[in-house]
């Protein structure tokens, strides 16, 4: 993987310095908290509910073994023993105090890790598709392009102060894992008719209060034009986007209000301006980026053992068959290690699961480890051979649910536990819809089904885009939670569409169970998913499954 | 007819802990919400939230909520409220914890 440069270093120990000078100007009241506050959140520092909450950038979900072990010992020393991995491929310490932020800055700086830019209206942490250099299905590895893109992103002087936040997702396979649909920018790659890579380059994504699916501006944009071609993007939004109305900030709002066709022009003229610019040197640093992610030395070795394994152990075969994704090499897979065992919180993870993955990394997964957008973990290369160690290591600590995919692998933002815009809580929603089809033991007969909870209309949790999405609001002061159906995250991208009114926090499991029912009654068979049947039938099955018994109960 | 005043408590985040806490009468900051001052007029919470709002190096985001007399001292009305005064609910973590005694 990337290693920092020595201006990289020196860059986040300078960052680190001047924080930390900043924090005790604020404890000895240099600075007051209308002062403070952006210099926080320009260092990922919150404060949410009942403490500060402190994000921490995981460029492209691509993390170490040597820096998940310090996020365990951050865990440890200044929190309260894990962490919670986001949709943003982030992972926040939910409980630090204020003066011991310098100290944990310091010591992410020492494992090249970081907490700029996850906050603020600015370039955000780039997500990517977290099977990168690993997927069957991979044209190229995106991230480093991902990466070019954060270094040029990191204090870009012109784009520090943006109408708003600014989010982009990558994806080197046609199947987008990296829900490029719904970022500021999305960029898929794909090839030309000569074979060659390059991006198709989406805008105008987004989710929150006004969900949209992104525009593609530029079918097939030549990979070696991709930075000069972002920055035309941006700093057409930075001229035209709406300062003067916070929820229309968002360059989302202004290719709607611009019109693609228009918008499109404007990011082509100053493309235009732009191009000529680019010597050559963002190529050059290109070429540098990718000798690091190299692809690791793979094992040739017989599968057999593997094979046998299968089909003897029903406990492996069934974590098999959902937890692991096809590898461009036959002999390897790729492992979702599931962060979701029914009840526990989607996304949490312990400073000792923490601890144990990053061996298992070491041990079988040439050092590599992924946190993925849905809040799991993955091991993107581990030769077939070791997957029965691996996984009765996972047992150990309860990291072998086998539910990837399915009905309780569920996103879900912190909600009302933890954050202070949240309407309503989230984390609890997710752990009983987990264990209520846990107990009904029907989660593998339903197939792939994904949920995805939102405390909020800011919509962290995703919910616009889950086939089954969840919407938590305050409706004079009780919590109420709306159902979407339909979303789709993938490369057919789908916003949900409402069913109707909502439903009590009491009323929302057995909503889903009615929904859920509704579809195993209606489905062709097994192989028709949830999404599916949804296309197929509509709306109005689902509707009457769960409004039609209303009235009886009113008049009861 | 005028509208009744809702009662309302003090409340803020410590500034270098972060956790919350409360105003009572005798101008200390409490993490039990029963034994905030329970204001029942206007004016005087505009001062009280005045006096809180001026400690700079104590607390961050003074604001009013409303809160209800109870058998042990003002009780919050609004959920928010109540999980400010708890604690998350996947964990007992917070003053759920920090002040079981």
């Amino acid at each position: 993987m990337y290693s920092y440069s020595d201006f990289d270093e020196s860059f986040v120990r300078s960052r680190v310095a001047q924080f930390t000078q900043q924090v005790e100007r604020r404890l000895d009241g240099s600075l007051t908290e209308e002062e403070f506050r952006p210099l926080r959140l320009m260092n990922g520092l919150y404060l949410q509910l009942h403490a500060y909450m402190l994000r921490v950038a995981i460029p492209y979900g691509t993390i170490s073994p040597r820096q998940m072990r310090q996020l365990a010992y951050i865990a440890d020393t200044w929190d309260k023993g894990y962490g919670h991995f986001t949709t943003r491929q982030n992972i926040q310490f939910n409980w630090p105090k204020l003066p011991d932020v310098p100290a944990i800055l310091s010591a992410l700086a020492d494992v090249e890790m970081h907490a700029i830019q996850t906050s603020g209206n600015c370039v955000r942490n780039v997500t990517a598709d977290h099977f990168a250099g690993a997927a069957a299905d991979e044209i190229e590895d995106p991230r480093p392009y991902a990466e070019l893109l954060r270094q040029w992103s990191t204090d870009h002087p012109e784009f520090q102060f943006l109408p708003r936040k600014f989010k982009i997702a990558i994806t080197g396979a046609p199947n987008d894992r990296a829900v490029t649909r719904a970022h500021d920018i999305g960029l898929r790659m794909v090839r030309n008719a000569a074979g060659e890579p390059g991006f198709e380059v989406m805008v105008g994504g987004g989710l929150g209060r006004t969900p949209m699916i992104a525009h593609t501006v530029r079918e097939f944009l030549p990979v070696a034009d991709l930075l000069p071609y972002v920055e035309a993007v941006l700093s057409v939004y930075n001229i035209l986007g709406r300062r003067d109305n916070k929820y229309k900030a968002r360059i989302k709002i202004t290719v709607h209000e611009t019109g693609k066709e228009e918008i499109t022009r404007m990011i082509e003229e100053r493309f235009a301006e732009l191009r000529p610019l680019f010597g050559g040197n963002d190529q050059r640093l290109l070429a540098d980026i990718r000798a690091a992610f190299a692809p690791p030395a793979f094992r040739n070795a017989p599968t057999d053992a593997y094979d046998a394994f299968y089909k003897a152990d029903a406990v492996f075969r069934a974590w098999a068959d959902t937890n692991l994704a096809p590898h461009r090499n036959d002999q390897y897979a790729i492992v979702t290690i599931s962060v979701k065992a029914h009840g526990q919180t989607p996304g949490d993870a312990t400073s000792e699961q923490m601890r144990l993955m990053a061996d298992l990394a070491e041990r079988y997964g040439h050092s590599d480890l992924r946190i993925s957008h849905e809040q799991n973990v993955i091991l993107p290369h581990v030769h077939k051979s070791d997957l029965p160690a691996l996984h009765a290591a996972l047992t150990q600590v309860g990291l072998a649910t086998a539910n990837v995919g399915l009905i309780s692998d569920i996103i879900a933002c912190p909600g009302m536990d933890y954050c202070a815009l949240a309407t309503a809580r989230s984390i609890p929603i997710a752990t009983q819809i987990a264990e209520r089809f846990k107990a009904l033991d029907l989660e593998h007969d339903i197939g792939p089904l994904k949920i995805k909870i939102s405390g909020c209309i800011n919509a962290c949790g995703h919910h616009h885009v889950g086939h089954i999405g969840i919407l938590g609001l305050d409706r004079a002061g009780v919590e109420n939670y709306q159902i979407t159906l339909g979303g789709d995250g993938s490369e057919t991208a789908a916003i949900g569409d409402k069913t109707g009114p909502g439903f009590a926090y009491d009323e929302i499991v057995p909503a889903v169970e009615r929904i859920v029912r509704a579809y195993l009654a209606q489905r062709q068979g097994p192989e028709e998913t949830f999404l599916m049947a949804f296309r197929r039938l509509g709306m109005d099955p689902f509707k009457a499954a769960l409004y039609e018994n209303e009235g009886a109960q009113d008049a009861a | 007819m005028s509208r009744r005043y809702s009662p309302k408590v003090v409340t803020a985040n410590r500034l270098r802990e972060g956790d919350v806490v409360y105003l009572t009468a005798d101008d200390q900051w409490s993490p039990h919400h029963h034994e905030a001052e329970l204001i029942e007029d206007e004016a005087h919470a505009q001062m009280r939230l005045l006096h809180a709002s001026a400690q700079k190096l104590t607390v961050v985001g003074a604001y009013l909520a409303d809160a209800k007399a109870g058998p042990n001292g003002p009780e919050p009305v609004h959920f928010r409220e109540g999980f400010r005064a708890r604690g998350p609910s996947n964990y007992a973590h917070g003053k759920q914890a920090d002040l079981r005694s």
